[in-house]
């Protein structure tokens, strides 16, 4: 399937959570927010999340700033 | 610093002693920028949201370099132009310090920007924005323009503090208009004077964060002016004296301004004088 990923398109497995989607990314989940189609996802939910075709993800982390 | 200069001050649930929040941007290295954070003695430094790189990453996050239990994080909305982009990046921020168990996740320095040239704000974002994230429970800190107007209209919206700007963000220009931070300042404390006024956005020096601060502002917030210094350790601790300075002028109380000169010394019983 196709996500969207930060703005990029990318394939998939059908099916996959975004748990697995963060540890493919090698990110640890304690230092990123998830956003699933505009929607803020709690990590909570992550390992119960399954993903679906052309969902869009945002990924996001702290970086300095004023 | 003498015990005088500790008080502490409220936004909020929140309580600090010290009066300068400090960025992390633009530093030439996270280590300057954690020594850096370490010589201004503040407590709070903000922090932006932006996208994980997925590419090339550094292995470098900036969380190794922030102690999460010396400071209490401020995570920003900057670079939004809209209020829909600034809610949704409040709410990423919250997740992320949540995640870190920071007391900052309960707050949020929200900037709407109207003008990528100038990135003066968008004082209708800001008001939009900030009705939305008071009503989900955000200790909600407001970066807008020096219009005293605007200040008036954000806090009667819910704003925990307003922060005026002296001049443009990373400008350096100081407090361009003392006369509109003086305004803000009287009409937001009429009547309610702890309320925290805190001036954000284009400290070049020094001496703009006392002036800041003998204008009777509660706190600065700056970052270009200590992360683009040639000597940035050195300007974080001017800037820590330089708001204890102030405030302690402040509370001194200064002389009024005189046209003309009053002699300190006695004019009486100089010599070679005849009676």
């Amino acid at each position: 399937m196709r996500i969207m990923v930060n703005g990029q398109w990318q394939q998939q497995n059908d099916g996959l959570n975004v748990a697995v989607l963060l540890e493919k990314l090698s990110l640890e989940p304690r230092r990123v927010a998830v956003e699933l189609n505009k929607q803020l996802l709690p990590r909570a939910r992550y390992a119960q999340t399954a993903l679906a075709e052309d969902d869009q993800l945002e990924i996001v982390t702290l970086v300095g700033g004023g | 610093m003498s015990k005088m200069a500790v008080e502490t001050f409220h936004i909020g649930p929140f309580e600090f002693t010290s009066r300068l929040f400090v960025g992390t941007g633009k530093y030439a290295t996270l280590e300057l920028m954690r020594d850096a954070l370490a010589a201004s003695g503040c407590q709070v430094v903000t922090v932006a949201v932006r996208r994980e790189r997925l590419m090339d990453k550094s292995g470098r996050n900036i969380l190794d370099f922030i102690d999460p239990r010396r400071y209490t994080l401020l995570p920003n909305t900057a670079g939004c132009f809209s209020a829909d982009e600034a809610v949704r990046t409040a709410r990423l921020g919250r997740e992320l310090l949540e995640g870190l168990e920071n007391p900052g996740a309960a707050w949020v320095k929200l900037e709407v920007l109207g003008d990528k040239k100038t990135l003066l704000p968008d004082p209708l974002g800001t008001l939009e924005a900030l009705k939305v994230l008071k009503a989900e429970g955000f200790t909600v800190l407001c970066y807008t323009s020096d219009d005293p107007v605007m200040a008036m209209r954000l806090k009667a919206a819910g704003a925990d503090s307003v922060m005026p700007a002296g001049s443009p963000i990373g400008s350096g220009q100081g407090v361009l208009n003392p006369w509109a931070i003086r305004i803000i300042l009287e009409q937001l404390k009429a009547g309610d004077e702890n309320y925290p006024v805190i001036v954000d956005a284009g400290v070049g020096t020094a001496s703009d964060v006392t002036v800041a601060m003998e204008l009777g502002a509660d706190g600065v917030l700056l970052n270009t002016g200590v992360a683009g210094a040639k000597d940035p350790l050195k300007m974080a601790a001017a800037m820590k004296l330089a708001v204890e300075a102030g405030y302690l002028a402040r509370r001194a109380g200064r002389i009024p301004r005189k046209l003309y000169a009053t002699a300190s010394s006695p004019l009486d019983g100089v010599i070679g004088v005849k009676e």
